[in-house]
């Protein structure tokens, strides 16, 4: 699929060459396995499986197939730009097949294959990785997978999520986009991989793109970030969060929950928040279980209201 | 005698799981089939990342046929009777039923049921699936379609296929007709995921075997090992290197891969200044793979020995390749953790573990150093320890808690700690004491022997054992969360193996409370409650060690009753003196003196015991001298000897000389002896035979010295 566009003669979309061309590789792979491709959600998570096409729509009995970038943050990962593999901005690729299909390990090699990975060349390995998610109070068994020893992606079977078993399963792969682009690409540092396949003048690094904004957000998430109004942003959206699952709460006319998702908004944000004020120090061991405890709280409750939604498959 | 083969294929099971799931199956499926009454001539289960199998061997085609006679009513007996007996026994009628005479009951109703034994096939149809829907995974799950009914099998991972077959060597096995949620039970499997994906087809073990190794599978575990083991050796060897053995790795390694394809990889050699335990951690644990060193010296080698499932197209160079990327990249963070570690003095870490919580309860890190380096300082001279180099030690000991290092690879605490002291300067015995004060850990560990170490090592597991003891967290049945059993082994350990006399009241309890007082812990001890024996945390956690150290002494083929018989004298709370008394009551009761002397005492004590109920009083007034003088001469010679016993027992423990007391008791055998044969205890004289009643209280009270008597067996 190199030089896609006659226009620009320049640029190699192949993953080999491009952190692009890799995501572009993945999303239609699985676009013609019928997932439907999603943009990212457009508020700041710690990983994609926060992204409601994830969480929600894993609860109750719908089918449901997505895929979908999501930029994820996790500003205790934050190195000023210094360490080649930490970022706390990162790009993971997520894809959601619920019910799982009985040959998903076969597909996700596929996938593999189709960005480059030869295997007859490669080792590739299903490791025990058993995934957990306190503050969503969601678990599920799988593997961390291997190539050549590198973990390049998670494979998991949702077996509960927001306190809620899964009836039916949804498999869940996470790619992460950086590390696997630096490995197909060859690079050691995150900063040098070739963002979007061109070459000479034309080339765009991964740090051209993203080397300042670790550099700042790193001195925002250790150093500045306001914790007094951090904290307030908790309480507030907690707050919210029990104020729209009440206003949204079933009627006597109907038994459907009307406001699940603005809700689980509020859950995110929560979330969010804590990881900020987490990275700022200003949490203690024994309050850091607290804090978890009360988002998984909104989590479940928000897990709760969607199954009495039309997408949770109420009547 | 035909044969079972059950293949039951999956996604990736775990490593850790692999050979417990295997002994389960092999364990299950027998033991079902003998409770049904088939027995077979062997059985071995096999397990690899992706399947578990199993062939049992030798059981009978069909079970045996039974015949069982049932009793009815008597002849003549009401109808309701005659008709319930026809239906319990499946007759159509009397006629088919047997008449028995009895010569009490007369005459009666009788049945022969016979029973054809069943086919096996049909039992192995019934059992097997059972097993597999009840299998005791330590985890497992729920997956695809099915997972949206309830009840829905549950398995370790997707379960894919089911291979089930039963038959004789020579002809053409059936397949045990059985399904599990859709998944039928056939003939078909698969080989290794990458090497040979077709599909294959099975009919009994021996060529289940050989089909599975022709498609790059190795079913046996134990093989994996050695192939691993051996390749690894070999590769090492050809470069003049030795591979650091591993079994944990190595079983972790052999469950990873179904068919192992060894390789070596090598890293810059400038990693090698990092200590070699943390490369060989990181590479174990994040890499799995295995280090190797110089051969015949203790230096590492900048190599690794990597076990891969793969017979690839380029030998295994992109492989290699990239197996060491990740381990440089691996040990470029260790080499960074190590170099910004080395550049903060470990005194400087100290305030970071007044934000460590150790036990909401008992304060955080920094104040348990504070209580440790306290209490290592009282016990230095207990130990023969410098108390400053001690209290130093002990202050260091938890620092390298938040080094880098460890926070990455807590495998490694105390032992980073070691090299960072010794970096800075500290004096080897401290350096050594931070990284022994864990030990031991568990009954083979190493006990340290440095008067510094020791010191340090029983403030930390006082301070812990007492602490929890406070907040009453002490162990339950199975369940102790803060391995306190493990730390009262520890303390036994380091006392007697080092020959160490402390009180654990006073030194020990007394001491490690005071540090709760004042740093950190918030106990029921009170500042000013006085502490005893009476004290009943005090009393609970010497209870606590006397039970740990019987199970200690029982390893070592100590006869617990003996240690009873010791722990029931008052203020038994050295622990080092318990242990030296048990072994000086054993070898005495090995001899001739020690066993008259016991049955001398039983005797005794049967009389007293009696007696004393009889009268309703008790007779522990000392002997009357003179009264004894107007007795018999044996009586009068017991007295004697009972006086100058008692006197010497006490001198000799009093000196901890227990063979000494013991060889003092034992001059009272004759007397005891002749004591017996001659005298009457219940004389008819109510003075004569209250004071030979005393007398023997007397007896009672002179083994007393020693030990209580009364708990020894035999």
């Amino acid at each position: 699929m190199s030089s896609a566009n006659p226009l620009s003669s320049a640029v190699d979309l192949a993953p080999k060459t491009s952190f692009q061309g890799l995501i572009l590789t993945l999303q239609r792979f699985w676009a013609a396995q019928g997932c439907v491709i999603l943009q990212p959600y457009d508020m700041e998570v710690g990983a994609g499986t926060f992204h409601p096409a994830t969480t929600l729509r894993a609860l109750g009995p719908k089918p449901w197939k997505a895929a979908y970038v999501q930029p994820s943050r996790r500003p205790k990962d934050g190195r000023y730009g210094e360490n080649p593999n930490r970022l706390q901005h990162y790009y993971q690729f997520q894809v959601i097949l619920k019910p799982n299909p009985p040959n998903l390990q076969e597909l996700y090699l596929a996938s593999l294959d189709a960005i480059g990975v030869d295997m007859k060349l490669h080792d590739i390995r299903f490791v025990e990785d058993d995934w957990e998610s306190p503050t969503l109070g969601a678990w599920g068994l799988g593997w961390e997978c291997w190539c050549d020893g590198m973990e390049v992606s998670q494979f998991t079977y949702f077996q509960q999520v927001a306190g809620i078993e899964c009836a039916p399963v949804a498999g869940e792969l996470t790619y992460g986009l950086e590390r696997l682009a630096m490995y197909v690409q060859g690079v050691e540092n995150v900063y040098d991989l070739n963002f979007n396949g061109g070459t000479g003048d034309e080339r765009v690094s991964y740090g051209d793109v993203f080397l300042q904004s670790e550099q700042e957000y790193s001195r925002h998430n250790f150093e500045a970030a306001d914790t007094a109004m951090l904290f307030r942003q908790f309480t507030d959206a907690e707050k919210a969060c029990r104020t729209y699952l009440d206003a949204g709460a079933p009627t006597g006319e109907s038994d459907r929950h009307r406001m699940a998702q603005p809700a689980y908004d509020q859950c995110i944000k929560a979330s969010h928040v804590f990881n900020l004020l987490d990275a700022r120090g200003v949490i203690s061991v024994t309050e850091r279980q607290s804090y978890i405890l009360r988002v998984r709280e909104l989590a479940k409750a928000c897990g709760a209201a969607y199954l009495r939604t039309a997408g949770g498959g109420a009547a | 005698m035909p044969d079972l083969l059950l293949e039951l294929r999956s996604e990736e099971i775990p490593a850790r799981m692999q050979r417990r799931a295997a002994d389960d199956l092999r364990k299950l499926v027998t033991d079902a089939l003998v409770e049904r009454g088939f027995l077979y001539e062997g059985a071995k289960a096999f397990a690899t990342p992706r399947r578990l199998a199993l062939h049992v061997a030798g059981l009978p085609p069909r079970g045996q046929d039974v015949r069982e006679e049932r009793k009815g009513p008597r002849v003549g007996a009401p109808e309701g009777a005659v008709q319930g007996f026809l239906k319990s026994a499946g007759l159509a009628s009397l006629d088919q039923a047997t008449i028995v005479t009895d010569p009490k009951k007369g005459e009666f109703y009788a049945a022969v049921i016979e029973r054809p034994g069943r086919e096996t096939l049909d039992v192995l149809a019934e059992i097997l699936p059972q097993i597999i829907r009840s299998f005791p995974w330590p985890k497992s799950m729920r997956w695809g379609k099915a997972s949206a009914q309830p009840g829905a099998l549950r398995w370790v991972r997707p379960l894919q296929s089911i291979v089930a077959t039963f038959g004789p060597e020579t002809e053409t096995p059936d397949v045990v007709p059985f399904a599990v949620d859709g998944i039928v039970a056939g003939t078909t499997t698969y080989g290794h995921r990458f090497l040979a994906p077709e599909a294959i087809e099975v009919r009994r073990f021996n060529d289940y075997v050989q089909a599975l190794e022709r498609a790059k599978v190795v079913l046996d575990v134990e093989r994996r090992k050695d192939i691993i083991l051996h390749d690894a050796r070999d590769l090492a060897f050809a470069r003049g290197l030795e591979l650091v053995e591993d079994e944990g790795l190595l079983e972790e390694v052999a469950g990873l891969v179904e068919w192992p394809v060894v390789l070596m990889g090598s890293f810059d050699e400038t990693f090698l200044d990092i200590p070699a335990e943390a490369i060989r951690a990181t590479i174990r644990a994040n890499q799995k793979c295995f280090v190797l060193r110089r051969a015949g010296t203790d230096t590492l080698a900048p190599a690794f020995i990597l076990t891969s499932n793969l017979v690839a197209s380029d030998g295994g160079l992109a492989i290699t390749a990239g197996n060491e990327r990740v381990v440089r990249a691996r040990l470029s963070d260790a080499k960074f953790f190590w170099e910004t570690d080395k550049a903060i003095r470990l005194d400087d870490r100290l305030p970071k573990l007044y934000s460590i919580v150790f036990h909401e309860k008992l304060g955080t890190q920094g104040e348990r150093v504070q209580r440790i380096a306290a209490l290592a300082r009282e016990l230095a001279p207990l130990v023969g320890a410098d108390p400053d180099l001690a209290e130093r030690a002990a202050t260091l000991a938890k620092a390298d808690l938040v080094t880098e290092m460890v926070g990455e690879f807590p495998e490694l605490q105390g032992l980073m700690g070691r090299k960072y002291a010794a970096l800075q300067g500290e004096p080897e015995s401290v350096a050594a004491a931070i990284e022994d004060h864990y030990k031991p850990v568990g009954p083979s560990d190493r006990v340290p022997t440095d008067p510094v170490a020791v010191a340090v090592a029983l403030a930390d597991k006082l301070d812990t054992l007492v602490g929890f003891w406070s907040i009453d967290e002490k162990p339950t049945g199975s369940k102790d969360p803060y391995a306190l059993r493990r730390a009262a082994l520890g303390v036994i350990r380091l006392l007697i193996e080092n020959t160490v006399k402390l009180s654990l009241l006073h030194d020990g309890y007394q001491a490690a409370a005071d540090g709760l007082r004042n740093y950190g812990g918030t106990p029921r001890i009170e500042a000013d409650a006085a502490l005893s024996e009476s004290d009943a945390d005090a009393a609970s956690l010497l209870a606590f060690f006397a039970d740990r150290l019987k199970v200690y002494l029982r390893d070592k083929g100590a006869r617990h009753d003996l240690i009873d018989a010791v722990f029931a004298l008052p203020g038994q709370d050295d622990l080092l003196m318990v242990v030296r008394r048990v072994e000086a009551l054993g070898s005495f009761l090995e001899t001739d003196d020690g066993k008259n002397l016991l049955a001398g005492y039983k005797r005794a004590a049967n009389i007293l015991r009696i007696e004393e109920k009889k009268d309703g009083r008790t007779y522990d007034a000392a002997p009357d001298a003179g009264q004894a003088a107007t007795g018999e001469p044996e009586e009068r010679a017991l007295a004697e000897a009972l006086a100058v016993a008692r006197e010497k027992a006490s001198a000799a423990v009093a000196a901890e000389d227990f063979a000494g007391a013991m060889q003092a008791l034992s001059t009272l055998r004759a007397p005891v002896d002749a004591f017996f044969e001659r005298v009457t205890v219940n004389a008819d004289d109510a003075d004569l035979r209250r004071n030979r009643l005393a007398l023997l209280n007397a007896l009672r009270a002179a083994t007393r010295e020693v030990a209580d008597f009364s708990r020894i067996e035999g």
